[in-house]
């Protein structure tokens, strides 16, 4: 016979989470429908009183030439930025998971990047970026080549902001690898050796299936990482030249607290959080599903 | 008025709040019946013991105003100044009493109602006899619907710097600078080496890029500025041969490196010996002669046609919606801060040029003077000074004029391209204001 649960059983699970979900809501939920209610408005510097205009900063968005620029130059840091660090830092994790000589020196040395604050990594790769006397440019001068204006090139400067935003999270993601690797069962891979597997086919075929979580994990954090870009910007470019390593929450924060544009403002922080929002919502659905299988 | 109030719950609060919160202490905490306590925000914008001068202006002041006392309030830059007082303002708070802007925050400061123009004040101080001390450039963006709306305080113009050893060893005469753009140019050549250990010239681009292409626009004879606060003249024949002379000085003559310089690392490369000659602010003067091992020579920036420069800098501020009771000591405090003695020791220390006509004849800018007569050169050149870019919307159109500038130095557009769409998007703007 089945017992029904008791009704104390039924709302104990809701009465833990109720403290967290209340401060979601407070905090992210209420904020979140805040935002989509003053996209709706106009309110800037010459409009000081809200005016409603419903689509109106939407349009206004979809017909501005700088912020299709935004969006693209974002886009093009997600695509290059996450598959980079996340395939760098499985080979630099699969190259340490082994007897090394040095080892903690090499894993500490990889990991350094990632417990650096931005604003300093900023600051030191600025340096490193300087014309001239600049870290990379006399090495590039060690190799023949010739200097660049790094940042101050339209070409140049977001390639550069990737460099590093590579260098500041691969050895993040790393540890991560690392820690999955370690946590693989001995079984299966001493059977694929005994089976004669080439170390290629043990990869492929064995560890990579194995760490998909890790790479699901890793992968979401590169996104988030990729769309959270502001420090960077901030410290190195302001975004310049002419718009080339402007991203949209560094947009954002600019049209709010520099143009004071908050109807503006609002509606991109929509389109940001509803991209985030599709990214998350096909993350756990489609692609975890899939993981759990495999 | 529903959306008014849910104008105060702005998302952005987390700031917001912790703003007002924190100035809602400071106004609160030190207010006792008897006495007037101000609150006053300054941001900091050059090298220099910023903090301990205020501190000292600050006690010096209450000492000679028993009964009223200030509470200052380092805000950061002048972006983090202005927003914190906006949203300050957006957010219902109380803002600071007195608070040093960018002289150019005036119309967006009026349109968001955050200031009370200072003219019953002037006019019992003296009116136009009391206005006629500060250097009228100073004043050039103090005005807007028939009020004055401020003094000035930490006042700037761009110069050139030039190290005077390098022009004696290029056979140039080391006692002036360039007196336009054709002989910078010819000079420049001359000191550039072939080897690109130095450059003729450097003059940055990165940050506020409007600001020293103004000084070409204005050597040229012209301005950017409109005759309204809802007019700008991007794309005059002056503001473009003007940008062509400012790219032709990496793409044309390579006497300057190519793309986008920053305003930090002029300095560095000026005293390293990289560049013979670069355009910084006025205020740089004492760190620059601090660091250099050689003669450092200081000049005016130059276009086309001659000298010409915008000035630049902030100006002290009077907030509204401030007690009726803080008025008269705020303005005290402004007088003060804007004073004859206080404006020759800032200037002294810091290397901001004193607002004051009256500050270059004190006896301690006479002694300074005498010991370094570089810090004379740029209150002289102040008669080439003129408007720095101002309009509604400021932080917008300033922006768009900047990444004009940027988009022809890195080869992306040329000038007349790059200033008509720049006139376009500002044109655009403004028709929402409607003077």
């Amino acid at each position: 016979m089945e017992r029904r649960p008791r009704r104390g059983v039924a709302a104990l699970p809701y009465l833990l989470i109720a403290p967290t979900l209340f401060f979601v809501a407070l905090f992210t939920l209420w904020p979140t429908v805040l935002v989509a209610f003053d996209s709706l408005f106009l309110q800037n510097e010459a409009v000081q009183v809200p005016q409603f205009t419903g689509l109106g900063n939407y349009a206004a968005l979809a017909g501005d030439s700088a912020f299709q620029q935004v969006v693209l130059n974002t886009v093009l840091y997600v695509v290059v930025t996450v598959p980079v660090s996340v395939v760098l830092a499985l080979v630099l994790a699969l190259a340490l998971n082994r007897k090394l000589r040095a080892l903690g020196l090499f894993r500490l040395a990889f990991f350094y990047p990632a417990i650096l604050p931005m604003v300093s990594a900023a600051t030191i790769w600025l340096f490193m970026y300087a014309p001239g006397y600049g870290l990379v440019n006399v090495f590039l001068g060690i190799l023949h080549l010739p200097g660049q204006n790094w940042l101050g090139s339209a070409n140049l400067a977001l390639i550069a902001l990737m460099i590093l935003g590579i260098w500041k999270q691969t050895g993040y993601f790393m540890i991560f690898y690392l820690a999955g690797l370690q946590g693989l069962p001995h079984e299966v891979f001493e059977a694929a050796n005994l089976d004669g597997a080439s170390p290629l086919q043990t990869v492929r075929h064995l560890t990579l299936p194995l760490l998909m979580g890790t790479t699901l994990f890793v992968t979401t954090i590169a996104v988030v990482n990729a769309f959270e870009t502001v420090d960077q910007i901030y410290i190195m470019t302001g975004g310049g030249p002419t718009n080339a390593t402007t991203m949209l929450l560094f947009d954002i924060w600019q049209t709010l607290f520099s143009f004071f544009d908050q109807g503006k403002a609002s509606a991109m922080s929509v389109i940001l959080i509803g991209v985030l929002l599709i990214f998350t919502v096909v993350n756990f659905t489609q692609v975890e599903r899939r993981a759990t299988y495999e | 008025m529903e959306s008014a109030r849910w104008r105060r719950l702005l998302v952005a609060s987390a700031t917001t709040a912790l703003v007002v919160t924190l100035s809602a202490c400071g106004a609160g905490a030190t207010a006792t019946p008897s006495s007037v306590a101000l609150t006053f925000y300054y941001p900091v914008a050059v090298p220099g013991p910023i903090t301990q001068l205020i501190d000292g202006y600050i006690s010096k002041f209450e000492q000679q105003n028993p009964g009223i006392t200030v509470k200052p309030v380092l805000s950061g830059g002048y972006p983090d100044t202005l927003t914190k007082i906006e949203t300050t303002i957006k957010g219902g708070g109380t803002p600071p009493d007195v608070a040093v802007m960018l002289s150019t925050d005036l119309y967006s400061l009026v349109d968001s109602n955050a200031i009370q123009p200072l003219d019953s004040q002037i006019a019992a101080a003296g009116g136009d006899t009391y206005l006629s001390d500060f250097y009228p450039a100073f004043l050039a963006n103090s005005r807007y619907q028939g009020h004055i709306w401020s003094l000035p305080f930490q006042r700037s113009t761009p110069v050139l710097f030039y190290n005077k050893d390098m022009f004696t060893a290029a056979g140039l005469d080391p006692s002036t600078g360039p007196a336009n753009y054709q002989e910078m140019v010819s000079d420049a050549q001359k000191l550039t080496k072939p080897d690109g250990s130095t450059y003729g010239i450097e003059i940055s681009s990165d940050g506020i890029p409007y600001w020293l292409f103004q000084s070409f626009v204005i050597g040229g004879g012209s301005n950017v500025v409109g005759s309204a606060p809802n007019q700008v003249n991007f794309d005059t024949p002056q503001a473009i041969q003007a940008l062509q002379d400012f790219a032709d000085l990496s793409a044309k003559y390579h006497v300057m490196p190519s793309g986008i310089l920053q305003w930090a690392n002029m300095p560095n490369d000026f005293v390293a010996g990289k560049a013979a000659m670069i355009w910084h602010s006025s205020g740089s003067l004492a760190n620059i002669l601090k660091q250099a091992k050689f003669n450092v020579g200081v000049s005016y920036t130059v276009g086309e046609n001659g000298y010409g420069a915008p000035t630049g800098g902030g100006n002290l501020y009077m907030l509204k919606g401030i007690p009726a009771s803080h008025q008269a000591a705020a303005w005290k405090f402004i007088q003060f801060m804007s004073s004859t003695d206080t404006q020759a020791d800032w200037s002294i220390n810091t290397g901001y040029i004193a607002a004051r006509q009256s500050s270059y004849q004190t006896a301690a800018m006479k002694a300074y003077i005498a010991k370094t007569p570089q810090a004379a050169v740029a209150p002289a050149g102040l008669q080439y000074a003129k408007a720095e870019l101002a309009a509604h919307d400021n932080a917008q159109i300033q922006k768009f004029l900047g990444d004009a500038v940027q988009a022809v130095l890195t080869g992306k557009s040329t000038p007349s391209a790059a200033l008509a769409t720049a006139q376009q998007q500002a044109t655009q703007l403004l028709s929402t204001f409607k003077n």
